[in-house]
């Protein structure tokens, strides 16, 4: 692997790339595992929750939308990275109103999973307690939008491999919140189907299906059986023809 | 360990006793333990007052005055304190009611809730105001360690307090983390 032109080392060890791979693509590929929670092999990278910002030769980049060029020297796992991403999902847990164990999602939620990852104990900040609004009008799918964590995954997955664009982000800032694409605004009257990748991609308790709470009892779930790092490299979605119909 | 007992103490504030219940889950342990510790306030005791201590546990999240006084009189005299499990961290499920108004809350639960036949929101001075929110405790008073857990298995209890017992930090591991 010495002399491949296609290499980049991170944290020491030098792994290859195909032309055209990010640094998380190329990461994930060779089972390194650069923390994130908005990005999802597949889906075009979007870099907006910053967890798997690194280190390139002194810089800040995120992982997810940087390219890798031969001879990258990339630092992930360090105090300061780790510090930086234990705040931000702190943040991320005071800004919504997370109640695990009154949520269905727990033990398959990825934010959940990345507190257990990165050994976070507290929330350090004061509880933001937001009141956002909660959508219940499709019979198969919820949206509680004081969960949402504004990865834009659903967005991506209705977009670039349902082929609907039933979501979008709208605000900016503390006032950014998710929209649904209907005449009333609300899921009932969009065309989202149950199986939709984008009904199913939430890293978090945002959207449910519902009528199937507690089919998994907490304990058998996803993350209590294995760590967030471990289940990354087994992430898919389907290869999609085209980007975006919009 | 040193050799007079070290005290502790307990208290519940906006919480179910689950993390209570927990501690009790250590079983045999807990004669161990018992060698080691004794208990000034807590449910376990009929002390009323928390006096000087060296650990003290926290349950529940503040959501009355009263809970904040008893919060600050354990931060008072409490050495170390621990915030323990999800509703002393975060608020945990009691803070579900910070979606809505207090007025609403305490007219659905004494007006309009099914069931009600003799309507009337409780205003006796023996009850405790109710706060606008449920806090976490770590909003009211400095926090030392954080349990997380709900509630924190039996196990963790004793990785918290075997190592502050030998006067040294205590360290979690990631199996005993829990959010749920
Ligand atoms: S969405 Fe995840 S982090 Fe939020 S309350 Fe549910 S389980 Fe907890
Ligand atoms: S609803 Fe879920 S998938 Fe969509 S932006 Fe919010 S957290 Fe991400």
């Amino acid at each position: 692997m010495a002399n491949n032109e296609h290499t980049i080392t991170i944290d020491g060890t030098e792994i290859h790339f195909k032309a055209g791979q990010t640094i998380m693509d190329a990461a994930l590929s060779a089972k390194i595992y650069i923390p994130h929670l908005c990005h999802y092999p597949g889906l075009t990278p979007s870099g907006n929750c910053r967890l798997c910002v690194v280190e390139l030769n002194g810089k800040h980049v995120t992982a997810c939308t940087t390219q890798a060029q031969f001879g990258q020297q990339i630092r992930n796992q360090t105090p300061e990275l780790h510090a930086a991403r234990m705040a931000i999902t702190q943040m991320l847990f005071v800004e919504g109103n997370h109640i695990c164990p009154s949520c269905e999602k727990s033990g398959n939620c990825k934010l959940q999973a990345m507190g257990y990852y990165l050994g976070m104990r507290d929330e350090h900040y004061p509880q933001f307690n937001p009141r956002r609004e909660m959508d219940a009008s499709h019979p198969a799918v919820l949206l509680d939008r004081s969960r949402c964590i504004l990865c834009d995954l659903c967005v991506r997955a209705s977009r670039e491999v349902d082929g609907k664009n039933v979501f979008a982000i709208a605000g900016r800032g503390i006032h950014a919140h998710l929209i649904v694409n209907s005449a009333s605004g609300k899921l009932g009257d969009s065309d989202i189907a149950v199986d939709d990748v984008a009904a199913n991609i939430c890293p978090v308790g945002a959207i449910l299906i519902k009528e199937k709470g507690y089919v998994t009892p907490i304990g058998r779930r996803i993350y209590d059986q294995r760590m967030i790092s471990e289940v990354a490299f087994d992430e898919h979605v389907p290869e999609h023809e085209e980007h975006g119909n919009d | 360990m040193t050799d007079h007992k070290i005290k502790i103490a307990t208290t519940s504030l906006a919480g179910c006793f689950g993390c209570h219940m927990s501690f009790l889950d250590m079983d045999e342990k807990l004669a161990i333990l018992s060698e080691y510790i004794e208990f000034n306030r807590s449910p376990f005791t009929d002390i009323k007052h928390c006096e000087p201590s060296d650990i003290g546990l926290i349950e529940g999240g503040v959501c009355t005055a009263e809970n904040v006084h008893v919060l600050r009189e354990f931060r008072t005299h409490c050495r170390i304190l621990v915030a323990v499990g999800a509703c002393a961290i975060t608020g945990g499920v009691p803070a579900m009611r910070n979606y809505f108004d207090l007025r609403d809350c305490l007219e659905e639960a004494y007006l309009h809730g099914a069931g009600i036949t003799n309507p009337q929101i409780p205003n006796d001075t023996e009850l405790p105001l109710l706060l606008d929110k449920v806090y976490p405790v770590g909003d009211v008073v400095k926090i030392d360690y954080f349990l997380p857990g709900c509630p924190p298995p039996a196990d963790a209890f004793l990785q918290l307090l075997l190592p502050l017992l030998d006067g040294k930090a205590p360290q979690m591991t990631g199996e005993k983390l829990h959010y749920d």
